[in-house]
């Protein structure tokens, strides 16, 4: 009993880390129907902005995580300018394609030495590990960091969408972009602040994770994209609560599973989620099924 | 903005050709032997790479070739090439092939480990090219489903002799009863270390309590190893190499794992996390504490050369060169069979120790047990078959 608290603290700390990137996906799904492929990869460049602040340029951790966040939703942007928004009006496949070919790019673009190089960099921690534990229950410092830090982004997030002018207006693009633009909002400035949002996100996941497993290299954002990529899926895409549900349980099934089922099938098990849930409820959890009405 | 379509189609013309022509291959001379270095320079164990590398050049300096000019062995001229495989199976044997046939080489010491040379060996064997791996310790290399490959060669023991010694040394100096395995299912090295450690364990009287795997890209492994950490065993050997052996040994310690850690020669960089694995042991080729004047002689050299102490890496590439530069003053020739004969019967007195091949292809040769401890490697035993 203990040991499986145990186990779910641990899914815990991963789909918290599964959210940060899962909101990227589904907000960016929800305004532009895109799935953005290259955005597993700008967690990547997060995490070795992050890297690079702290060792390279020895800047202080509470500067690097601001500094890797601003330098991604940048990033986020110039990819919805240079490679989705030609596209917009095209077919949906094409914008697709070309997710991929920014996700390939940056992965290999960063892979060159001049860049990020192909090698694995070890990250030094911040602060030391301190362990807890309260009657076989062990919780260290990062999972509670984790923790706290996506619980406030989460919790700023929802505020953001809920209960401001743009927030509304994001909601009101992922609704309907003509009838927006015909109520004054400017689609393509919202477009790209949602892109700017979710990198930003995306480049926190990127430092939390760096933090909890210290090795980071030009591809590690494929296998966490991917997983998050799933989450909103299952959580319902296009939708926000169902992007953190769906990561959640995302974490907890890939850590559940590697303990008790066995850790050579994690992977392939979390994938077989994606297969059933498009198969079953391709809505998701919380999205709407049912077709829409015109 | 619209790119003209003319710009496209003009970038395409230009780039295409570039790509065909930068495969051109040089002038070719029946005579040269053509020497090819298959080695991980960068990605995951780029240390490896980087030490043989300096042992293969070192080898070549010694008996007069260089990179960018050649040279000659008595009175063969030598031309080298040096190929990164990125630890990577598929640019492993991308690589290979890009040596055989543009490069036309005649022999290739590479690679480093089990899981890129495996693969490659089926392209040298196929194309009748001589192999001499420097440190890849998997039997698989030599002999694949009972068939001797007549081409591969090695200068290193097998992980059969590498696994029995470290639970011997488990059993019989730590006096260790129970054990946990942790081993990457997709690496052939890991796999055979871990099954002949377990069998050597459990044969001497101990018990292993968890074997679990993990997927190479992974990094998060706090699932398996808070089960590992409730049913609490004196030794956790992690046979893999030692970026991801200091990801795994600084998450166990995370969550309460006392175990001493226990490895194979994978652990042998200078970027191993040695204060998260201190304490720990592995098994090795060589110890620069070892006495003998062929070793003190090599680590001289060596360290005029390049300004450090030569890990095993570097020098089971200089053995591995040997031995092919042995065969090619031995038989002055660059012809494939000649040089195979000879390596397959020489008995070569290697800075590693003496070389003398099994039926197999492998060499019978001692093992080390290094420590890790206050930030070093400090050498323990030495085994002997």
């Amino acid at each position: 009993m203990i040991e499986a608290i145990n186990q779910i603290l641990n899914g815990l700390q991963l789909g918290l880390v599964y959210a940060l990137i899962a909101l990227g996906y589904t907000m960016v799904y929800g305004i532009i129907r895109l799935i953005n492929f290259a955005h597993g990869d700008v967690f990547m460049v997060g995490a070795f902005v992050a890297f690079l602040s702290t060792v390279d340029w020895h800047l202080p951790f509470w500067v690097a995580v601001p500094l890797s966040m601003l330098v991604c939703a940048v990033l986020g942007v110039t990819i919805e300018r240079l490679a989705y928004r030609p596209l917009r009006y095209a077919a949906r496949i094409a914008a697709l394609i070309s997710a991929i070919g920014v996700s390939l790019l940056i992965e290999y673009g960063g892979s060159l030495k001049f860049v990020f190089g192909p090698n694995y960099r070890v990250v030094p921690q911040p602060f030391s590990i301190v362990q807890w534990n309260f009657a076989g229950i062990s919780v260290s410092n990062i999972q509670l960091i984790v923790l706290v830090t996506v619980v406030i982004l989460l919790a700023g997030l929802q505020y953001l969408v809920t209960r401001t002018r743009i927030g509304k207006a994001m909601r009101a693009v992922s609704f309907d972009h003509d009838a927006a633009r015909l109520m004054g909002i400017n689609v393509d400035a919202i477009i790209s602040y949602t892109f700017a949002l979710g990198s930003a996100l995306a480049a926190a996941g990127g430092v939390l994770y760096s933090t909890a497993y210290p090795q980071i290299n030009p591809f590690m954002g494929i296998m966490p994209g991917l997983k998050a990529f799933t989450a909103a899926v299952l959580g319902g895409i296009g939708n926000i609560p169902g992007a953190m549900l769906g990561a959640l349980i995302m974490g907890q099934v890939d850590v559940l599973s590697a303990a008790y089922i066995s850790s050579q099938l994690r992977d392939a098990i979390a994938f077989t989620i994606l297969i059933l849930v498009l198969l079953v409820k391709p809505s998701g959890l919380l999205g709407k099924s049912g077709p829409e009405k015109v | 903005m619209r790119i003209p379509r003319i710009v496209a189609v003009v970038a395409i013309a230009v780039l295409l050709p570039a790509v065909v022509l930068s495969g051109c291959a040089g002038a070719k001379d029946k005579t040269t032997l053509r020497v090819g270095l298959i080695t991980p320079l960068t990605g995951d164990v780029k240390t490896f790479g980087e030490s043989t590398k300096n042992g293969f050049l070192l080898a070549m300096e010694q008996a007069g070739v260089t990179l960018d000019k050649g040279g000659k062995i008595g009175n063969v001229p030598v031309k080298l090439f040096i190929q990164d495989d990125r630890n990577d199976v598929t640019e492993g044997v991308n690589v290979a092939t890009k040596l055989i046939n543009e490069n036309k080489v005649q022999a290739i010491i590479g690679s480093v480990t089990s899981k890129v040379t495996i693969p490659i060996t089926k392209v040298t064997n196929d194309a009748k090219v001589i192999q001499i791996t420097s440190t890849a310790t998997n039997p698989k290399v030599t002999v694949e489903d009972g068939k001797r490959k007549p081409y591969a060669f090695r200068a290193c023991f097998i992980d059969p002799f590498q696994g029995t010694v470290g639970a011997k040394f488990a059993l019989d100096n730590l006096h260790a009863k129970t054990a946990a395995i942790l081993y990457d299912q997709s690496n052939d090295y890991t796999i055979g270390l871990s099954n002949y450690f377990k069998d050597a364990f459990e044969k001497g009287g101990g018990k292993v309590l968890k074997m679990a795997a993990y997927a190479t890209n992974d990094t998060d492994f706090s699932a398996v190893l808070t089960d590992i950490a409730k049913l609490k065993p004196d030794i956790l050997y992690l046979p893999d190499y030692y970026q991801k052996v200091s990801l795994i040994g600084k998450q166990a310690r995370a969550r309460g794992i006392k175990a001493i850690f226990m490895g194979g020669d994978g652990w042998d960089s200078s970027e191993l996390d040695f204060k998260v694995m201190d304490g720990g042991y592995f098994t090795n080729h060589y110890s620069p504490d070892d006495p003998r004047p062929i070793v003190q002689d090599f680590i001289k050299a060596y360290k005029a050369k390049y300004n450090a102490v030569p890990d095993a890496l570097a020098t089971l590439a200089y053995d591995a060169t040997n031995m092919l530069i042995s065969a090619v003053k031995q038989t002055q020739s660059n012809d494939v069979e000649k040089l195979r004969e000879a390596l397959s019967t020489m008995t070569f007195h290697a800075v590693s120790g003496d070389i003398k091949n099994d039926a197999d292809g492998n060499p019978i040769k001692a093992a080390a047990i290094l420590q890790i401890k206050d930030g070093k490697q400090v050498f323990v035993a030495s085994v002997n078959p």
